[in-house]
């Protein structure tokens, strides 16, 4: 927390502050951290949540691979990541205290509910002692609070586990405390969240209230003060990166003048995408929840075919299984969407953690020559335009095209300026004329697209699949120049979609010392990371990279423009590589992590010095 | 002329022949296949039905039928090995006032599709699929497939299969299907005529056609087809009809100890009251069932045909429903709404 030393009646001023609520799946951390990121909401603080749960759905209690947490970053500045390290910690038993204190903040605050740190809890959490009382904790502050003991105490009309519940509520209240907030929004909240429900209400609301006036008996309870918001002014909403990612499809669809259909199967952490627009039947929006992954992508073909904007959501395995179908989209020319949450992989890898090793199988994981271009999305609000601009893309160039997506931004939220639809890009398909004769392979000079004439249009009948067809006519043929031609204009198809992308872009100084390349979901923490060097003086310049293929027409002169130039990614390389593949004048170095984690700022300022002064 | 068809598909203005839905292409199957017998029963079908033309939807996976949406002037959409059901499925769902055929086989909806295959019988899409069974993989050349019968010798098996067949229709009636209809393909009326039915079905309709593969399993129907004990054979059923079939007419199903049995009408005093009548509308997969797994004689007609509610309309209706009640018409409208907040500047 960047604190001022500027006191105001006792309270320090800060502008930035990470919280973490930790504990057990049942112990209400989700509730807590969207009660108060709608309280940071009303009163106009920007922010970013990032939920962090274990694949299990309810793990043993008081394990260490059983803590689930909730974290967030407020600031009245803006906010580019959840935050690597955590100003306060709020812990409901020994286990998440252990898994998490490795993160928190030099100096930092520690809020226990201590009535739940028994023998038995330490014990399980594998301490050899209790850390509340041998000593480890001497470089924090740690406010031991009795919650659960107190809440059962205070709401003693009900039953001994529904009163303890209320424990987190408790725990909040005295947080709000802590910061000098109302406690108004978080009371409108409980009385929405339960409504009919009056039993519930009033034992969350009176331990609310309680743990926000017993904070006053703490003796030196540590108080913060955050001055007034610097953000754009607009009307503004909190949106999960999955959220946002089907709000853009959707809007897409409107923008087009087109039905929206998808064929999805569940899959960790994609499926929000599939259960978000699974409820907007009213605005005509057509989920498939599908047998299988391949099933998901050949019905989006299908509904392509018949003139709807298909998409088929999934993560890395379902990638893999939609392969083939994939190619079978690259061969019709039909406009798909496919989003993929990456997730660490091979295999099922970790399903709830988050990884970008997905990009070699985007680019080149078909048989054939069977290009498709790719976009990644840099933040979760970001999802929204990402999504738009793919489905764009593939209407208006006939192509299937990649959504990238990870499991850190897609389950990550943030705060969204809402655009208007009429600020949005009009999005113009190419549908045949059924006034002129048709050719399903016959394209335009200009982009290479081919017409897409749909089934119900008097006069256009005709057959596409996935066997090569002949140039202008679509009819099988094996003929070997033929083919050949083939092959290259879908190639060129593709690469000319690049002058449809803006050009890339530095941030930071032309001619930089290190010139840090990012793509996807990293794009916050390196932001961060480059931002506190600046400030340190460095020479240090940064391109993040939304166009994965084809790159942006002056990628080679921005990647020219740094002394060195460091790719940083979540995986083993694989965009350096391909920026090698493309650019082999240039020395990429890397940073690399494979851990399930984002980057912290922390570490990438440290990869980055260390390049800076080799 | 058949009784006309009353759905929501629109039907063309003027009256059709088979000559419209002839294709341009050169037709690429061997000579002598059964799959041209097919190919002109469903042009005249087409005809017959008489929806627009640009409403005809083909669909197709791989295999030899699965050329078939070339050979027919329509929309047409030949997918990858096993597909042909999920892609039809996007194509129906996402236009429901499509008439959607599907051309398949055994190999591609039984064995490599066969999950696409259950699931969309079990959702009752309004389609229809021609299941092209010649008990082989022909375009290949001559592997066996799940309907090859135990013991086929065929190229990867040349000691004999050792595997279980499936029976189409017992699939079919597993995963819950509302219509099935089995056909021969040189008994070309037939055939028209459980297609048309197939057409009428409100739901997803399963044509088996029994198809002779005349390169790589020349005569696996030989038994049914042979023009000396055909009628005996085989057993065409109709609605409401009793299941009478032979040379003569006198043979008969009856149902005896919950098994169907041959029995001959004049002897151990059977007369033509006691043969059991066809009812292909009762919900009770059962008798079907059994019509359709039976050897001795084979069974041929609409063996099934149950209403039920089509997913395409569960989901227009869904739709209409929950637009009705919704504040939400627009994106900007979903955008906005919920909790927000303004900045003022």
């Amino acid at each position: 927390m960047n604190e001022e030393s500027k006191p105001m009646s006792g309270k320090k001023q800060v502008n930035d502050i990470v919280i973490k609520f930790v504990g057990d799946s049942g112990d209400g951390i989700q509730l807590s951290g969207n009660i108060l990121a709608d309280t940071l909401a009303h009163i106009g603080l920007d922010m970013a949540t990032f939920p962090d749960f274990p694949a299990e759905v309810r793990a043993p209690r008081n394990t260490t691979f059983g803590v689930s947490g909730f974290q967030i970053h407020f600031s009245n500045k803006k906010v580019l990541t959840p935050g690597d390290e955590y100003d306060v910690l709020v812990c409901f038993n020994p286990a998440s205290l252990k898994v998490n204190l490795k993160n928190v903040k030099q100096g930092g605050i520690i809020v226990v509910d201590s009535s739940n740190f028994t023998t038995r809890s330490i014990e399980t959490a594998g301490y050899t002692s209790n850390p509340l009382e041998d000593n480890s904790l001497s470089n924090y502050t740690v406010l031991q609070i009795p919650a659960s003991e107190m809440v059962i105490n205070i709401n003693s009309d009900l039953d001994k586990k529904n009163a303890e519940r209320t424990k987190n509520m408790f725990i909040l209240g005295l947080l709000y405390n802590m910061f000098g907030f109302d406690l108004k929004p978080a009371i409108n909240y409980i009385n929405n969240k339960f409504k009919n429900k009056s039993q519930l209400i009033e034992a969350n609301l009176k331990s609310l209230e309680h743990g926000y006036k017993y904070s006053e008996t703490i003796e030196n309870f540590p108080k913060f003060y955050l001055a007034k918001c610097e953000l754009l002014p607009g009307k503004y909403r909190d949106i999960q990166g999955n959220v946002a990612t089907a709000w853009g499809l959707m809007a897409a669809a409107e923008k087009a003048g087109l039905h929206l259909f998808i064929g999805s199967y569940p899959i960790t952490p994609a499926t929000e995408i599939l259960v978000e627009l699974s409820k907007h039947r009213e605005l005509g929006v057509k989920t498939f929840q599908a047998e299988d992954e391949i099933a998901g992508i050949t019905s989006a073909i299908g509904a392509s075919f018949a003139g709807s904007l298909a998409a088929t959501t999934t993560s890395g395995p379902g990638l893999s299984l939609k392969v083939e179908a994939m190619g079978l989209a690259v061969m019709t020319e039909l406009p798909i969407v496919i989003v993929d949450v990456q997730r660490a992989g091979p295999s099922t890898g970790m399903p709830t953690k988050s990884e970008q090793a997905d990009l070699y199988m985007s680019m080149f994981g078909r048989n054939g020559e069977a290009p498709i271009p790719i976009i990644a999305a840099s933040s979760s609000v970001d999802c929204f335009f990402a999504a738009f601009e793919a489905a764009k893309i593939a209407l208006e160039h006939m192509t299937p095209v990649i959504l990238l997506s990870d499991g850190y931004i897609g389950l990550g939220s943030s705060v969204f300026r809402i655009p208007k639809m009429e600020d949005l890009p009009e999005i113009h398909p190419p549908f045949a004329d059924p006034n002129v004769k048709y050719y399903p392979y016959e394209r335009d000079e200009e982009w290479f697209v081919r017409k897409w004439a749909i089934p119900g249009t008097p006069g256009l009948q005709h057959r596409v699949g996935g066997l090569e067809k002949s140039h202008i006519y679509g009819e099988v043929t094996t003929d070997a120049k033929n083919h050949e031609k083939m092959v290259i204009n879908r190639e060129e198809k593709i690469k000319r979609i690049a002058r449809k992308w803006p050009m890339q872009r530095i941030t930071g100084p032309e001619d930089s010392d290190l010139l840090v390349v990012s793509w996807g979901g990293t794009k916050g923490q390196v932001e961060g990371a480059i931002q506190n060097l600046t400030a340190k003086g460095y020479k240090i310049a940064h391109t993040h990279f939304r166009y994965i293929n084809p790159l942006p027409l002056n990628t080679h002169e921005i990647l020219k423009s740094g002394k060195k130039v460091i790719v940083c990614e979540l995986n083993r390389g694989q965009f350096a590589n391909i920026l090698r593949m493309n650019y082999q004048d240039i020395e990429f170095h890397q940073y690399n992590k494979v851990q399930g984690q984002p980057f912290t700022v922390k570490e990438l300022e440290n990869a980055f010095t260390e390049l800076l002064n080799s | 002329m058949k009784k006309s068809i009353n759905n929501t598909i629109p039907k063309s203005d003027v009256p059709l022949t088979p000559k419209d839905f002839e294709s341009d292409q050169i037709i690429r199957w061997c000579p002598g296949c059964g799959n041209h017998m097919i190919v002109n029963s469903l042009k005249k079908v087409f005809a017959e039905i008489g929806y627009k033309k640009e409403n005809y939807v083909v669909v197709s996976g791989i295999g030899c039928s699965s050329r078939l949406p070339y050979y027919v002037n329509s929309y047409g959409f030949h997918g990858i090995h096993g597909r042909a059901n999920a892609i039809a499925t996007g194509v129906k769902i996402a236009n429901p006032k499509l008439s959607l055929w599907v051309a398949t086989g055994d190999g591609d909806s039984l064995a490599i599709g066969g999950n696409h295959f259950i699931h969309v019988v079990r959702r009752n899409l309004d389609m229809n699929i021609i299941l092209f069974n010649n008990q082989i993989y022909g375009l290949t050349k001559g592997q066996y497939s799940p309907t090859s019968p135990l013991g086929a010798v065929t190229k990867t098996s040349p000691y004999g299969t050792i595997e279980h067949p499936f029976t189409t229709g017992e699939l079919v009636l597993g995963a819950q299907g509302t219509f099935f209809a089995r056909s021969l393909d040189i008994l070309v009326d037939l055939t028209t005529n459980v297609l048309f039915e197939a057409a009428e079905h409100d739901g997803t309709s399963v044509v088996e056609i029994f198809q002779n593969c005349v390169i790589f399993n020349d005569g696996a129907y030989s038994e049914i087809t042979n023009k000396e004990n055909r009628d005996d054979n085989v057993l065409i059923v109709e609605d409401g009809k009793p299941m009478i079939f032979g040379k003569n007419k006198d043979k008969g199903l009856v149902l005896n100890n919950f098994n169907l049995e041959v029995v001959t009408i004049g002897e151990n005093g059977i007369t033509e009251k006691d043969i059991l009548v066809h009812d292909a509308k009762t919900p009770s997969p059962f008798i079907h069932l059994m019509l359709a797994k039976m050897h001795h004689p084979w069974v041929f007609g609409v063996i099934r045909n149950t209403p039920a509610p089509t997913y395409d309309d569960l989901m227009e209706e869904q739709i209409s429903m929950v637009k009705a009640k919704s504040n939400i018409k627009c994106m900007d409208d979903l955008l906005n709404s919920g909790d927000t907040w303004e900045i003022k500047g």
